[in-house]
């Protein structure tokens, strides 16, 4: 899922600071479940904000709401009824989220109270690891089911690089090096073979926007 | 002769190669790069010239080596695959052709985290091995990647790798190598070695993979200048492996002597490594420390003359 992680208080109380009236929006999609965005954290989101424009003087009207999900048209509609009575939207959905509600609200501004920062798995309750850069061009099949586009710091195609020391990254000490755990990995499923030859380089499809069209509705969309 | 460079006309005849590394000043002074080349120019067969090594950003490696080439040396270009991407990176390889430049060494370089721009994109479009592979095709078939359209011209170019035999798993090291020398690697640098017996492990494996008779391997050395700077790279700078033996020298040196019992470890390092099958040359990399180099050659019977150049 997106994972996702609530700007400094401070720095989204600078976006809303001259707002008289803002409409604070949940996602109950990929944010609410790593806790940054679901209605438990609008409301907390609210209580903060609303704390501090107490204490600088300058009042502002607040509800919050949870959509199911901000990255589809049909949830975001939920809001047309209400969004009229507020200045800005404060939406807590990832980045797609955000850019949706702005292009069904093009004259209000619409703020985003989280940085999406990857795309990764829930380890344990509160701890997310990122997975997938979504390059476009998945490696997996020959790497042991472990990704070097995002694990290996320098995105190497064929990895390691000098700087493995016991079996973790130059670059912190924490964190293993991916090309480590992929040679373990094969060489216990006996395929070190997709290791010997050059991986040449990648037609990185992630330059520009992507757009996909599903096989079944090529007709409707005249793609 | 794929490049024509003095460092491949001394590796094929058969002779031990020489190279010693310049690290780039932190700013334009091209005195510094002058009084370092003067240094290295005459007693070494090709000077590295360090691409922004780790990751501090310093006068251009392909600014300094047409300098070098300019006063009448030969550089071996390091180019990392860090900061361009396969756009600027072959532009450079053929940059580097029409100033005169015959060597290079592909590098994937130093993680951007390490240096004074630690909140660089890091490029990596392509990575060190996929960079000998576009060196190589430019070279031997005229085109670039992707492309079969022919390039105007001729670039002739030795191309260098790098390999860190102390880098886990170790055992995928040479492998690693061979990986090189398919891709198109004419000749190895290796990271510094100071445990001999672990480097001697790597090199019969890569004898026994016949690499050193597929490319050439240049041991690579640096000189501790003090007890501080070795318990650094021991624990500190990853891939490097420093034998408590050598660790102890360097700490037990007399005041003052901590430099010279370094140049005398460098040296006996120098003897051993020499001895050893399929290591074809020495690479010196005396950080900030070139002034020392002559010496270090001089006590190792390793100048152009004793070397019957």
């Amino acid at each position: 899922m997106v994972i996702a992680k609530t700007k400094p208080l401070e720095e989204i109380f600078g976006m809303i600071r001259s707002c008289r009236s803002l409409l604070i929006v949940g996602c109950a999609g990929c944010t609410a479940l790593c806790l940054e965005g679901g209605p438990r954290e609008v409301d907390g989101l609210k209580d903060r904000l609303g704390a501090l424009c107490k204490e600088e003087g300058s009042p502002c009207r607040m509800e919050g709401i949870t959509l199911e999900r901000q990255c589809e048209m049909e949830f975001i509609e939920e809001l047309d009824a209400i969004e009229g009575d507020y200045e800005a939207i404060l939406s807590l959905a990832c980045g797609a989220g955000v850019q949706f509600v702005a292009e069904r609200y093009p004259r209000k501004p619409v703020l985003p109270a989280l940085n999406t920062t990857f795309i990764g798995v829930n380890r344990a309750v509160g701890l997310y690891e990122e997975r997938c850069r979504s390059c476009g061009d998945c490696q997996l099949a020959s790497t042991g089911g472990i990704c070097f586009v995002t694990l290996c710091a320098k995105s190497l195609f064929n990895g390691p690089c000098g700087g493995s020391h016991n079996g973790r990254c130059e670059v912190d000490p924490e964190i293993p090096c991916a090309w480590c755990a992929i040679y373990e990995r094969l060489k216990g499923q006996g395929r070190l073979e997709s290791l010997l030859t050059l991986r040449p380089p990648m037609a990185w499809k992630n330059g520009v926007r992507g757009l996909q069209v599903h096989e079944d509705f090529k007709d409707r969309y005249g793609r | 002769m794929k490049s024509g460079s003095r460092l491949e006309s001394v590796l094929d005849s058969g002779k031990f190669a020489v190279t010693a590394e310049l690290g780039p000043p932190r700013g334009n002074l091209n005195e510094k790069v002058d009084a370092k080349a003067k240094m290295l120019g005459d007693i070494v067969d090709a000077i590295n010239v360090t691409d922004n090594q780790t990751a501090v950003v310093r006068l251009s490696s392909m600014a300094v080596s047409a300098r070098l080439v300019s006063l009448g040396h030969e550089p071996v270009l390091q180019m990392v695959t860090r900061d361009r991407n396969r756009i600027a990176l072959q532009s450079d390889v053929l940059g580097a052709a029409s100033l005169g430049i015959k060597n290079m060494l592909c590098l994937s370089g130093d993680h951007q985290s390490f240096g004074n721009q630690k909140h660089a994109k890091g490029v990596y479009d392509i990575d060190s091995l996929q960079l000998i592979a576009a060196v190589k095709r430019i070279r031997d078939e005229g085109m670039i990647l992707d492309s079969v359209d022919p390039l105007e011209g001729e670039v002739r170019m030795f191309i260098g790798a790098a390999e860190n035999p102390f880098a886990e798993p170790r055992e995928f090291r040479p492998l690693r190598l061979r990986k090189k020398a398919e891709a198109g690697a004419d000749f190895i640098q290796t990271q510094c070695i100071y445990d001999i017996s672990l480097f001697r492990e790597f090199m019969k494996e890569v004898t026994d993979l016949g690499l050193h008779e597929r490319c050439h391997i240049l041991a690579g050395v640096t000189p501790l200048k003090s007890y501080r700077m070795a318990s650094y790279m021991a624990e500190r700078v990853a891939g490097v492996v420093i034998p408590e033996s050598i660790l102890r020298r360097m700490k037990d040196a007399p005041e003052g002597k901590g430099a010279e019992t370094g140049i005398a470890i460098c040296c006996e390092l120098i003897e051993e490594l020499r001895s050893i099958e399929g290591v074809h040359g020495l690479h010196l990399m005396a950080i900030e420390w070139e002034s020392r180099v002559r010496e270090i050659l001089e006590k190792t019977g390793l100048l152009p003359a004793d070397r019957d150049l």
